[in-house]
């Protein structure tokens, strides 16, 4: 059984005044696959190294299955870790890169080979088992990695975006078929990205991280549907949620010289609150183009993808950017002063400082 | 997992004809090359003159023009033989080969240390071990020979090896630690999350990788030791007189005599081309590795 529990794990760097990790709390259930995201310098790969014991536990605590890990060397806590540059012992083949665990904890070389070529077939290594790392691809490489962690069957993987040298193709076949992976081992994964697509697609629950602060824990959707701050509505979602700061009047509030109708109860309790502004979250799907009321917005960038196109758009006599999708072709062409509509749903409101999520 | 063909490789590449072009750039004449040939041939001829004149009877030596084509004899190398170098031979090996182990037994962990197991002032670490490099021998000798002569040590080969060993540790030092700084710290990191010690690790990851460096700093240590002069000319004389100094007096003793002192000289520089010649394997080899991605 192997939950694991961040309390207030805290990690400073030599030579910094600020906490590279800052009092994160975390509770991952056995056999749960966490996603741990932000961008660079969110303290996520440090995170990661503080529960695979690379990294000291300044203040507070980790437990693994209960056990108090503060302490305790690497090689005690029963972790199978895959690295950002998957570090493969380059002067052993395969079977010993994936077997070296096993041999370090003195189990018989038949043993090893029959744990090694399990492991081999399930990751389709079987023929590449006699080479070296430097004879495999980038691809195979990352799998060898994925193969050293799981011959060993250890209580919790760690990985450390380990599909960050693929390239975009691969990078997207391996993400399914780790996720599938860890599902059929139902072994205790936590996972760093800064790609919020992996962060979505992989894990049962993400965790947000953003300057050593934990943002918001919770499944993909909730993540994408509630956001809890800002940053992380304009984190998770790609084209990033459009985010404006807009006055508060009847029955909803102000962008452009166009009110965008909020529900009663929300702006009753934004009043309550002692609002006059607000920051609000429309996400590119909740806008569309409108030949009726709407935004008067200036388009900057169309971008086509085929199956659907996004529209860069300023709003007129402001600074303020706009991004909405369109499900039609070619929806509207540079300069051209086209108007946006919310469709249905509701927008997503913010404290104009803090940032939190209001008028729920 | 399967990888799936890279389409990449179906589409005609605009690289196939710089590719052709580049191969017949390369076998036009090189001047550079050319160069290169004639320096190296007018580096290596006094070596093969010296190694050509040992084989030759004294009277083949002087003659003038100089013989190409003699009937070639080991007779100088008796002659040395008889003059007593097997003595020198022997206390310049066992004064390089000690001095050699005891530098890489100490400066592998140091520069191990030094690099991916950083200390605070690992920087000023390193810079005096290579100042002690900077006070020109000849300053320090007349100190160095009263401190050996008052520990009864002149004349004895240990002397030799405490200094050689002193005298190779800072350049073994700086010289392992590029070679260290090279390995991935992550290999570290990986080997003790697969449950290895540290001396686990070491053995099993990182001394093979660096062994190419290990070689390369055993052969630099092995030609410094093999032909220091300095310490050995001022501090022994006859029972602990290394391979050098042996050439020196016989250069005086025996000037006049070419053929001769070309032996003694091939048998000096000898060992030190055999073990460049045995290291050189490892050498080309580098440290080409493969672990990171």
């Amino acid at each position: 059984m192997a939950e694991i529990t961040y309390r207030n794990a805290s990690c400073l760097y030599e030579n910094s005044d600020t906490l590279a990790v800052d009092s994160l709390n975390l509770d991952i259930q056995d056999g749960e696959f966490v996603v741990l995201v932000g961008p660079s310098g969110s303290g996520k790969s440090t995170a990661l190294r503080m529960l695979a014991g690379l990294e000291d536990i300044d203040e507070g605590s980790i437990s693994i299955g209960g056990r108090d890990m503060v302490g305790v060397p690497s090689k005690d806590r029963d972790i199978a870790m895959v690295f950002q540059n998957y570090a493969l012992y380059p002067n052993k083949t395969v079977a010993e890169n994936m077997g070296f665990a096993l041999k370090m904890r003195g189990v018989g070389a038949d043993e090893r080979r029959r744990k090694v070529e399990q492991a081999a077939k399930l990751l389709d290594l079987t023929d590449y088992l006699d080479r070296k790392p430097a004879k495999l691809s980038g691809g195979q490489r990352q799998r060898v990695a994925m193969g050293r962690a799981i011959v060993r069957e250890p209580q919790v993987f760690c990985m450390d975006e380990p599909l960050s040298n693929l390239d975009a193709k691969l990078r997207v076949q391996t993400r399914t078929q780790i996720a599938a992976l860890q599902r059929r081992l139902g072994t205790t994964t936590v996972y760093v990205t800064h790609d919020q697509v992996e962060a979505m697609t992989m894990g049962d629950r993400v965790a947000v991280l953003r300057g050593g602060k934990l943002q918001q824990f919770s499944s993909p959707t909730e993540l994408y549907d509630r956001p809890a701050n800002a940053f992380v509505a304009g984190f998770i979602g790609s084209p990033a949620m459009n985010l404006l700061d807009a006055r508060i009047v009847d029955g909803g509030v102000q962008i452009g010289s166009t009110v965008v109708d909020v529900e009663r109860d929300r702006i009753a309790s934004l009043h309550r609150a002692g609002l006059e502004t607000v920051t609000v979250g429309i996400r590119p799907e909740q806008l569309e183009i409108t030949d009726g009321d709407g935004v008067e917005t200036i388009v900057e960038l169309v971008e086509e993808l085929g199956s659907e196109s996004y529209v860069y758009t300023r709003v007129a006599r402001s600074d303020t950017p706009l991004v909405a999708r369109s499900l039609t072709r070619t929806p509207a062409r540079l300069a051209d002063t086209i108007r946006l509509r919310k469709r249905e749903g509701t927008v997503h409101l913010f404290h104009p400082a803090t940032g939190e999520r209001v008028g729920d | 997992m399967s990888t799936t063909a890279p389409t990449a490789q179906q589409v005609p590449t605009p690289e196939t004809v710089p590719v052709r072009t580049r191969k017949r750039k390369h076998r036009r004449a090189n001047p550079w090359g050319v160069v290169a040939w004639i320096a190296a041939l007018g580096f290596f001829f006094p070596v093969f003159w010296m190694v050509l004149t040992a084989f030759k009877q004294e009277a083949d030596a002087y003659s003038d023009p100089p013989k190409f084509f003699f009937t070639p004899t080991l007779d100088q190398f008796r002659a040395v033989f008889d003059t007593g170098v097997g003595v020198s031979l022997l206390n310049s090996a066992f004064a390089t080969g000690v001095s050699t182990i005891l530098v890489l037994l100490l400066g592998v962990p140091a520069a191990f240390a030094l690099s991916l197991r950083p200390v605070r002032k690992t920087k000023d670490a390193l810079f005096f071990f290579i100042s002690t490099k900077m006070l020109p021998i000849v300053a320090a000798i007349i100190p160095l020979y009263v401190i050996v002569a008052n520990i009864g040590l002149l004349d004895n080969i240990w002397a030799l090896i405490i200094l050689y060993t002193a005298m190779n540790l800072p350049i073994a030092v700086w010289m392992m630690r590029s070679f260290f700084l090279e390995v991935p710290g992550e290999l570290l990191e990986a080997a003790s999350m697969d449950g290895a010690n540290l001396w686990t690790s070491v053995r099993e990851v990182i001394l093979p990788l660096v062994s190419p460096g290990i070689a390369a700093t055993a052969l630099i240590c092995v030609i410094f030791s093999w032909n220091e002069f300095f310490f050995a000319v001022n501090l022994t004389a006859v029972q602990a007189q290394t391979i050098p100094v042996f050439l020196v007096g016989f250069i005086t003793g025996e000037g006049l005599y070419w053929a001769r002192l070309s032996a003694a000289a091939t048998m000096a520089a000898l060992p030190v081309v055999l073990a460049g010649w045995l290291a050189q394997n490892k050498l080309v080899r580098g440290l080409s590795f493969g672990a990171i991605k």
